[in-house]
This record gives structure tokens, sequence and C-alpha cells, in this order.
């Protein structure tokens, strides 16, 4: 047996998506314009599918900030946190992203899935409990193959599920940590965060918190569910990335316990990889001065994200639950989904493709992501096109108003 | 004494079925209390994964292989195992579920873990 015989099922699905012309696996963004703009296979392409939440990342005062950077400090950092990587700015970094939480302490890692990989695995041990929504990101999931702890899986944003598996553990010791996300990143739902913390509490369990969707979408100040919903106390741990609103790379976790720096020569993901190059950290940090100075940009994607959903729900398409900056459009199979996506890509617009097993109950998805950057001009031409490909396709039956089924 | 008494002295009236709900929150899930029958887990499983059964008709056995034998992606798997632990009234933790193989031990772990409540 070849070592490369047990993907043979997957070669062969992978072999379907690429007969359709593009690989979507494989797009190349030829150059990159704007926030919103991109040249892909020749021509100009509106970007709806990035993260790129407030648009910051051709931000003048960002970019100023990262070729200073450059210029006093280097390219890179080549090592790690606990050997030569840590310089006054990593660690000013850190101590800003736990003042915007308020919470004492910061860990700044070199991407976001480092950041759960690490922190998840290394809090709970043999013994303890990880308690995660069926629907969490890979990350997360990766976690689950590091720690020693037991992990047990409850429904999707089901505080009621979560409570049948933290009664059923009994008096068991252990601690008990659960594991949640603002916004999933499929189709763009929210924790009912309120309703878990309450379950959590009852049964004395931490809270650990993924922001990676929601940082400076939701909350008053942008820092996420945790502040909309008004529980950031009763969140033990916070972790978030810098990839996504923050226009970078990297990710962090806060907490206010006070052994928490301990981690720092615990958790693998931090110590043996190297830190994160100056000018990511800091274009970083103007880009979380820019989400603290201008809540507009909040409201603007917020617009813009009203704009999108309600835009495609009046066409009759299948969306995710909920307004969010990720907009999830239902198509009924993989095939369908692939095409529809290809459609659109030649009509000069990329949202990204979702098809299982990294979907949830084994949906096909298109899966936009909105921008404060976006024009309604944009937005509005984006439903147009999806309206016109959804009805050539089928998806979408003439002019009349129907929904199409995710099955 | 001890035996029927809790932390509180309150005298505890223990049947064989209170005996194993002892520490449940009653009040959150009218579940069934007392341990399943083998015939009634088996049946329950059968019953979850008829939808994923092979084209070749072949009946779903305790012998089945759920990964091979089955048109079930590992995803839907751990899916139908939430279902199965709320219906029980178990949790089974990921790893097991990861060395779970047929459906002879699927039935196997829900009736060891119940056993244990």
């Amino acid at each position: 047996m070849g070592l490369f015989d047990r993907h043979a099922g997957l070669l062969d699905a992978y072999r379907d998506v690429r007969t359709t012309g593009a690989d979507p696996f494989q797009i190349r963004m030829e150059r990159v314009l704007s926030p919103t703009e991109a040249i892909i296979n020749g021509k100009k392409t509106l970007l709806v599918g990035t993260n790129n939440y407030f648009g910051l990342t051709f931000d003048p005062s960002c970019m100023e900030a990262a070729i200073e950077a450059i210029r006093a400090e280097g390219t890179g950092t080549t090592g790690s946190r606990i050997a030569n990587g840590s310089y006054s700015e990593h660690v000013a970094l850190e101590q800003e992203i736990a003042e915007f939480y308020g919470k004492k302490h910061c860990m700044v890692f070199t991407t976001g899935y480092q950041a759960n990989l690490g922190i998840i695995a290394t809090l709970v041990g043999p013994d303890d409990f990880l308690l995660i929504d069926a629907d969490s990101h890979a990350s997360i999931y990766d976690a689950c193959k590091q720690t020693q702890a037991e992990v047990v899986r409850f429904k999707h944003n089901d505080p009621s599920s979560l409570d049948a598996r933290l009664r059923r553990l009994g008096d068991k010791p252990g601690n008990r940590l659960v594991v949640l996300e603002g916004i999933y990143s499929m189709l763009g739902d929210s924790a009912p965060l309120k309703e878990f913390v309450a379950v959590c509490k009852k049964y004395n369990a931490y809270v650990l918190i993924d922001e990676a969707h929601s940082l400076g979408a939701l909350g008053e100040h942008g820092r996420g569910l945790c502040e909309s919903t008004g529980v950031l106390d009763d969140c033990h741990f916070v972790v978030g990335t810098f990839s996504k609103t923050l226009g970078a790379i990297g990710g962090y976790c806060v907490s206010d316990d006070p052994d928490f720096d301990i981690l720092r020569v615990t958790t693998r993901s931090y110590m043996f990889t190297a830190s994160l190059p100056p000018s990511i950290v800091a274009s970083v940090r103007q880009a979380l001065r820019i989400v603290k100075a201008q809540p507009e940009l909040r409201t603007k994607l917020w617009d813009n994200v009203a704009a999108l959903y309600d835009g495609l729900a009046a066409k009759g398409f299948k969306l995710g639950p909920e307004h969010g900056p990720v907009v999830g459009v239902h198509l009924p199979d993989r095939m369908m989904a692939i095409g529809f996506w290809r459609a659109m890509l030649d009509a000069g617009i990329y949202v990204n493709v979702a098809v299982p097993p990294a979907t949830p109950n084994g949906v096909s998805l298109l899966r936009c992501s909105v921008s404060a950057a976006h024009t309604k001009e944009q937005l509005d031409h984006m439903i147009e096109v999806m309206a016109g490909i959804g009805r050539q396709l089928g998806v979408l039956s003439g002019p009349t108003l129907r929904v199409v089924s995710s099955r | 004494m001890s035996d029927i008494q809790n932390q509180n002295g309150e005298l505890l009236l223990r049947t064989a079925q209170n005996m194993i709900v002892e520490n449940d929150d009653v009040a959150d899930t009218l579940v069934l209390r007392r341990p399943p029958a083998r015939a009634e887990v088996m049946a329950e499983i059968c019953r979850q994964l008829e939808p994923f059964q092979a084209d070749d008709g072949r009946a779903i056995t305790g012998a089945t292989v759920i990964s091979k034998d089955l048109s079930i992606d590992s995803l839907a798997v751990m899916d139908m195992v939430m279902d199965l632990e709320d219906q029980f009234d178990v949790s089974i933790p990921m790893n097991v579920v990861a060395e779970i193989q047929t459906v002879d031990e699927l039935a196997d772990t829900i009736l060891a873990l119940s056993a244990r409540r």
C-alpha cells in the first residue's frame, strides 16, 4: 500500500472538483489591488470572501507603521518568543490587547490557529474535560487531538446539549473547559453566549471563546460577542486573530488568571515557532488603534451586511440563520456549489466555496464575507450577478421568490 | 447507615433505579433512567445508520464496520453519536468514538457507559 492510497476517496472527490475547469483550492491572486479588488485569471475581480472585515489591509497608516518597523528592526525575528524573538513591541502589543479587553494578561501567537491549538490543548490535562461545540473550527479539533483531556462534543449552539453533557460528568474530579466561538466561520451564526455562560456557571466550568470572526464586528468597543452579550467578565479566556479585522496575521489569548504566564513555557505552539516579524506587530498595533478610534467602521460593516444578506434573501437564496459578517449561501449539493462558484468567478466575483467535509451537517455553501470597505454599488452588483446565475442554474426559479432547499 | 443518608442526613429512599440516577438533575431531561437493553441500543443504532446503507443492500448487523461498510463520513458518525448520547443519556468521549469500528462495539460502549452511570 502506497503512502497516498488512503487518500483515494479524497483524490476522486478532488478530481471531480477540478474537472469543472477551475480549482477553487488553487486560486491565484495575480495582483491584489485593494481590500475589495484583485486581478484573478487576468481579470479585475470583486473580492467578497477574504475576511477583511474592516478593509484595513491597505490602510495607509498601518502600511506606514509596517514599513517603518522593517527599516528599524528588520524583516524577521528569526527566533521564538522564549529565545531571541521577544522584542519590546511584542510585549507592548500584548499589553495593548490585554487593556483592550480589560484583562490582566495576554499572549501573542504567530497565527490564530496556533493560539487555539496551543492554548486549548495545554489548559486541560489528564483527568480534565474539554467540551467543544460540534461546529468548532479545525484549530479547535486539532487541539482535541493534542490534549490529554477527555473530549466531549455538544450540539452546535445548543446550551441544553452542553448542560446534559456537563451533568453526565457528575462529580467526577477534573476541570471542565468549554470552547465556544463568537461567530462561526461557515454560516456566520453567533453563539447564544449568555445562555452558555449560565450553564458553565451552574457546573463550575471554565469558558474559552474564540472571537476570530467577531473582533471589531461585535460589541460597543468591538471586543466581540463576549462584549455584545455582556459576559466578558465570565469568559475566562478570549482567543482571537490578527488575520481578519486587523488585516495581518497572528493570534492572541487574554485572561485574568494570575498564573496565566506559565503557559509561555508550556504551550508548544508558542515556544517552538518563530515570533511575529516587527512589521506585523507594528501594523497590528496601528490596526487596533483604528478599531478603537473608528467605531464608524463597525457601523459601515453592519450596513453592508444588511445590504448583502437582505438583498440575497429577497432574491430567494437560502442563507445562514442571521445577519453576520459571514454570509453563507446554501446550495443543494457539492457540484452545484462548485459550478456556481466558478460562474461567479467568470463574472468577476470571488467568494469562498465550502463543501463537505469542511462544513457542518454536510451542507454545500458559497461563503461570502462582507467588508466595511465594500461600496453599495459593489454589493448591489454582486446581488444581481448571483441572482442571474441562480436562475441560470435553476437554483432560483424565475422571477417568483422561492426559497431553495439546502439538502 | 451512611449508605442511605446523604450529606444533609436526609433519608434517601433507594430503589435499584434511583441509585443509578442519584447525581442526575432529573428536572433537566425526561430520559430513560434504567440501563437500556442491548436489543434496544442495537435497534436504535441500526435505525440511525439506515440512511447510510451500502447500495448492495447488505443488512446492517453487529459486525458491520461503520466507516467501511456504510457510506458515512467521520463527521456524520460523530453527529450520530451525539444523538445516541442524548437518547441513552451517556457521553462517549471523542477518543473512544475514534476507536469504535463495528456496530457491536458502538452498542457495547453505550451499554458499558450506561451501566456505570
